[in-house]
């Protein structure tokens, strides 16, 4: 009689199916259709176009800036929030988190609605302050991100460690600033990554502000309303250099972390 | 370095209490002398590390004061008292390396840069972890954490060295070997140590004094040699090495009865006084029936290496000797004791101990007599598995056969019956005094063990009584 046999082989084949259909193929479409050009040759025009038109890189620029001061807004609220709800030793603090991750089971484009309205009532026009409503809106939206990987850090972190460093002779601040920061820059690091990229693409997000300015997202987003997928395509994969890039680096800072130098970054 | 008669630290009256209620510490009085090794000894949950926490300024004591060198620097924050602490678990900073891990309490002193590096190079030096200094935490033993950690804290020259259960992490040979090397440490230093341990081997290795603590008060101050000699209650005496605990009465002048029989002692106690003694397994010597002062039956021997560990029960009361002599399982053998190995206790309290059988359905038996209770409800932490089996807090199987039950139960807490077959146990008055408001009993049961009985009306002296012990007023602990 015939025995089927599964060695452990055959078990990853879904999972390789998925990965070949889901990942590789449709990154070999965006390779393709970023180096042709309508008629299917080959071309770098794309690329290129990208670097010497003023508007593009103007676009970049701007969501660049976007992004940053989003990041560094959100961190500036995320972490003393999330600090202090790690120490504290609230019996409900279960209760305080959940309030702050709430919003995120909220469907966004009601949330989003709500602050256009809320910044309409405050601004008048919100046509007066695209900038700052653009961050205002990422921030918003984006901030839960930030929170939580800083909170996991934060109250992960050996409470004797702190009292090693009093014990030492480091009063609260120099003893936040010694230990408790540069070891919650993991989280502070994870949190940058979940609040920075999307905080470059997410232009739905302005569009629902009626914000008029351009992000690299909207970017794409015309390029692909005029049928336009090879400008698009190339966007797309400068966007995911950016993050590779942006990987390697965190990584390499993670690991010279481990090693024992992160306190560096100070 | 001697230790001198200056006292570097005195706690006076220290008490602490949780916001639950919950009582850590109370009334704590101890003085240490400059350049003294005093350990802190007791079992978890004793406030040992409380008292020590207090000592560094980790916790706020609810009362008393804590003078460090006449000064009270009870309130003072950690970083303002010239005491350093080696942790538990090391606590060293894993962003650092350990040259930046030593020179941080430098650092916040604000020592030049040369100083600390010499200081940091000296220090190394003296752990035998010599060029050390760009190695990253992660990379070394546990064994060279642990001397790293030390390093760090007595590069800052402290007044007083905590260390709390710096050992408990490392294997038993690394254990031994950082024993003598902190002993010589010590000597070489000159730093007050104040050190924490639950292992009474290494408080008695170690310690110029030891502090035995449970449950919050210290039970007693005094060399190793004091601990071990004389222990000042049964508590003290069962938690420092190994020993068979009796309860008794003094029967005449340098006269003591426990055990089923009467030994002869050097404590002056009057007679009639209700007594604890302790008798060290080393001292016991196992003789011919007739020549012992108590007889009984060998049930079981362990070869120890050492020694041999045997048990012999006389009546119901068990003795454990140890001897380099083995014996035959069910031999009949006599027992006795030099009167210089008898340790006499005044019972300050009366409580009354007996051991419980656990049951093979994990019940509890005394006496032949079931007692409404289960093992699992008695010790925290355990369960019983699908299989019927029962494994502690930490997954242990405990075994019904070779777990005993320690109860015990206040005088006042057991009432006499004439309806014998009532009591749990059934025995006769052989002892009665008047203590004012009510009458102290000691009824000699059938079991060889004696028991204390409060009762405020008079019986007679032979009356033959059963005794009532109403479960929900017996406490239980695991016998080790």
């Amino acid at each position: 009689m015939h025995v089927l046999k599964f060695s452990r082989k055959s078990l990853g084949i879904p999972y390789a199916l998925f990965l070949i259909l889901f990942v590789a193929l449709p990154l070999l479409v965006l390779f393709y259709y970023a180096f042709t050009n309508g008629q299917g040759q080959f071309t770098t025009k794309n690329f290129t176009g990208f670097f010497t038109d003023p508007n593009t890189l103007g676009t970049l620029c701007y969501s660049f800036a976007i992004a940053l001061v989003t990041t560094i807004v959100c961190l500036l609220i995320a972490y003393p929030t999330a600090y202090i709800l790690a120490v504290s030793k609230l019996r409900q603090k279960h209760v305080l988190i959940l309030l702050l991750i709430m919003p995120m089971w909220i469907n966004f484009s009601l949330r989003i609605t709500a602050l256009k309205e809320i910044l309409t009532l405050i601004e008048g026009n919100l046509a007066y302050y695209p900038f700052l409503n653009a961050v205002v809106g990422m921030t918003y939206d984006f901030l839960p991100f930030m929170i939580l990987p800083i909170y996991n850090t934060i109250s992960r972190l050996d409470g004797s460690l702190i009292e090693a460093a009093k014990d030492l002779g480091a009063n609260d601040t120099s003893a936040f600033l010694k230990v408790t920061l540069p070891l919650s820059v993991p989280g502070i690091v994870s949190g940058i990554s979940m609040v920075f990229l999307p905080a470059m693409t997410n232009y739905v997000v302005l569009d629902m502000l009626y914000n008029s300015t351009y992000i690299m997202g909207s970017l794409i987003g015309s390029y692909f309303s005029a049928y336009n997928w090879h400008g698009g395509s190339m966007i797309a994969l400068i966007l995911l250099a950016i993050i590779i890039a942006f990987t390697i680096l965190t990584r390499g800072m993670e690991e010279s972390d481990n090693r024992g130098v992160g306190g560096a970054l100070l | 370095m001697p230790t001198t008669n200056e006292n570097i630290i005195e706690l006076r009256h220290i008490t602490k209490t949780y916001e639950d209620g919950f009582v850590a510490v109370s009334d704590f009085n101890l003085s240490v002398r400059k350049g003294e090794f005093v350990t802190f000894l007791g079992p978890s949950g004793c406030g040992k590390t409380t008292t020590l926490r207090m000592i560094a300024g980790f916790e706020l004591p609810t009362e008393g004061e804590i003078l460090l060198n006449g000064k009270n620097i009870a309130s003072l924050p950690p970083y303002e008292r010239p005491i350093n602490t080696v942790f538990q678990r090391y606590a060293l900073f894993p962003h650092m390396n350990i040259y930046e891990n030593i020179a941080f309490g430098l650092r916040q002193k604000k020592v030049p840069q040369d100083v600390i590096t010499k200081k940091v190079k000296r220090v190394l030096e003296l752990v035998d972890l010599e060029g050390f200094e760009s190695r990253s935490v992660s990379t070394l033993s546990g064994g060279q954490q642990q001397r790293i950690a030390i390093a760090r804290a007595v590069v800052n020259e402290p007044e007083i060295l905590l260390l709390d259960e710096p050992l408990g992490a490392l294997d038993l040979k690394m254990r031994k070997e950082m024993q003598l090397e902190l002993k010589e440490m010590h000597d070489r230093l000159g730093i007050t140590f104040i050190y924490v341990t639950h292992d009474q081997e290494e408080a008695l290795t170690m310690s110029d004094t030891i502090v035995v603590m449970s449950e919050g008060k210290i039970q007693q101050t005094g060399t190793p040699e004091d601990i071990y000699n004389e222990p000042k209650n049964a508590f003290v005496a069962d938690f420092i090495g190994e020993s068979n605990i009796f309860n008794g009465i003094m029967t005449g002048h340098l006269k003591a009865r426990f055990c089923g029989g009467e030994f002869d002692c050097v404590d002056d106690v009057a007679e009639g006084t209700h007594i604890t003694a302790v008798v060290r397994p080393e001292d016991v010597i196992v003789t011919a029936p007739e020549e012992g002062t108590i007889r009984g039956t060998v049930t079981n021997v362990i070869f120890k290496g050492m020694h041999y560990e045997i048990t012999i029960v006389s009546g119901k009361s068990e003795m454990v000797v140890q001897s380099v002599r083995s014996q035959k399982v069910g031999d009949y053998v006599g027992m006795r004791v030099d009167p210089d190995n008898i340790h006499i206790m005044i019972a300050e309290d009366h409580t009354n101990y007996f051991t419980a059988d656990i049951n093979s359905d994990f019940r509890l038996e005394f006496n032949g007599k079931l007692l409404d209770t289960s093992v699992t409800k008695l010790i925290k932490g355990s369960k019983r598995l699908e299989d019927g089996r029962v494994v502690d807090a930490a997954g242990d199987e405990i075994d019904p056969a070779k777990t005993r039950i320690i109860a015990s139960i206040q005088p006042q807490d057991i009432t006499m019956t004439d309806h014998v077959e009532e009591g749990l146990v059934e025995g006769y008055i052989s002892n009665l005094i008047y203590k004012g408001d009510h009458y102290s009993y000691v009824i000699h049961t059938d079991l060889e063990q004696d028991f204390i009985v409060d009762d405020e009306y008079l019986w007679n002296m032979d009356d033959h009584v059963g005794l009532i012990m109403p479960i929900e007023k017996m406490t239980f602990k695991l016998k080790k």
